[in-house]
């Protein structure tokens, strides 16, 4: 089910439009990583399925304005030109929140005008600073979370593969991490039933599905019973954000990662006194910030992600 | 010159007697005040996480960090607006207890107020 090598081989020849950044092939969840290089110098047999590419992006902050960014809108624009120059145009975009720094409507605004100029659906989970209006989240809502249920939850599938949107930023509990919550989990229950285990599931969120950190609350309280649910299926990818750096790990046949942020690098977990901003030089930040392309080859449920900078 | 050095002198006493009234409100206003004590925050923490004050403090938390916070008590006796950097928020705790809090964006960060006379 999972050994077909040549399809692998052929997406990744056609992963070199990518440039530079570190590659992940997933096979059945078992993750298998490679320089790009040797994977490019690996036989090549034309893939059997046509493969389809959607890009990550997230905590883009607009309205951060602050070191080591004077300009998140700036910095985003550049990502989402990134987005555009790609060979293989995307089907779709992830934003895994964060979307703007302080929930104000100018913010939204400017990332939804910046965004638009892709002509790609674009998919949300809003972040914890997409909540900061007075209603707890309803101007997020309103403009990016039409159709979705409870805090802005919802699931869609796309050739073959089911999307799962899940939102941990709502309704935090004091001495927390991110959070669920029972009536989001009883609807993810009801929603991954109606799905063979063979289908291959993708699960994005702001906050990461494992902890990364507890100290600083990168993590997610009741993430295990969601894992519990998505144990069943062949191949799990959980996208997160928040981190504003790249992480990852595989868990029997989940596998998680983390994007970087389009506006401002976090530190290392434990390598600072807090989580605030990592204060870098200007020419050191392009190289701290990034978009991550995900491709998935139908047949062989394998995805593979590609984070690049907004310096490569 | 004589003209100037009365000017002069004119000035300066203005400025005595402006001293004097400004001492005398601020001595007024201190005898008046009720007590008061701050909480900063800063990398993601609330300095000091536990703050004991007598009933009738004003508490006053600012955000001393690049990264909006808030300050929610756990009862649900006071919540701030969201602070971003340099923000404040204060709320008097009238009577003696124990007041749990956190910011309702990062809930790890936590702190207690004890109010007792």
């Amino acid at each position: 089910m999972f050994d077909n090598d040549e399809d692998r081989r052929g997406f990744l020849k056609c992963m070199a439009w990518a440039g530079t950044g570190a590659l992940f092939a997933f096979d059945g969840g078992i993750a298998g990583s490679m320089g790009l290089d040797s994977a490019l110098a690996a036989p090549v047999r034309p893939s059997a399925a046509a493969p389809f590419t959607f890009v990550q992006v997230s905590d883009s902050h607009i309205g951060f304005n602050k070191p080591p960014n004077a300009d998140a809108r700036a910095t985003f624009r550049e990502a989402i030109a990134k987005v555009k120059a790609l060979r293989v145009q995307p089907d779709f975009i992830v934003h895994t929140g964060d979307v703007s720094q302080l929930s104000r409507d100018d913010e939204f605004d400017d990332a939804q005008q910046i965004l638009k100029e892709t002509g790609l659906p674009v998919f949300f989970v809003p972040g914890e600073h997409d909540m900061l209006d007075p209603d707890g989240g309803k101007a997020f809502l309103n403009r990016f979370g039409k159709g979705s249920k409870g805090a802005g939850w919802y699931s869609f599938d796309h050739r073959g593969v089911h999307f799962v949107a899940l939102v941990n930023v709502a309704d935090l509990k004091p001495g927390g991490m991110g959070n669920l919550g029972a009536e989001q989990l009883k609807w993810l229950q009801a929603d991954l039933a109606g799905h063979s285990s063979s289908t291959p599931v993708v699960v994005f969120a702001h906050i990461p599905l494992w902890t990364v950190y507890a100290d600083w609350g990168w993590g997610t309280d009741d993430a295990a019973e969601a894992l519990k649910l998505l144990a069943r299926f062949g191949s799990v990818t959980i996208l997160n954000g928040h981190i504003h750096q790249i992480t990852q790990k595989v868990e029997g046949r989940i596998a998680f990662h983390t994007a970087r942020s389009t506006a401002f690098p976090q530190p290392a977990p434990g390598t600072a006194p807090g989580p605030g901003p990592l204060k870098v030089p200007p020419e050191q930040l392009p190289g701290m910030l990034g978009i991550t392309d995900a491709m998935f080859v139908r047949g062989n449920q394998r995805i593979a992600l590609i984070d690049s900078t907004l310096s490569a | 010159m004589t003209r100037a050095f009365k000017i002069l002198s004119f000035q300066i006493a203005v400025l005595a007697a402006g001293g004097v009234m400004m001492t005398t409100v601020a001595t007024m206003t201190h005898a008046a005040a009720p007590p008061a004590a701050a909480v900063q925050i800063d990398n993601f923490t609330f300095e000091a996480p536990t703050l004991t004050v007598r009933p009738g403090t004003t508490v006053t938390w600012t955000n001393q960090d690049d990264i909006p916070h808030t300050v929610v008590s756990k009862d649900g006796a006071f919540k701030s607006k969201v602070l971003d950097t340099g923000d404040k928020f204060s709320f008097t705790f009238a009577k003696a207890g124990q007041f749990g809090y956190y910011c309702s964006l990062h809930p790890h960060m936590a702190g207690t107020v004890i109010v007792k006379g």
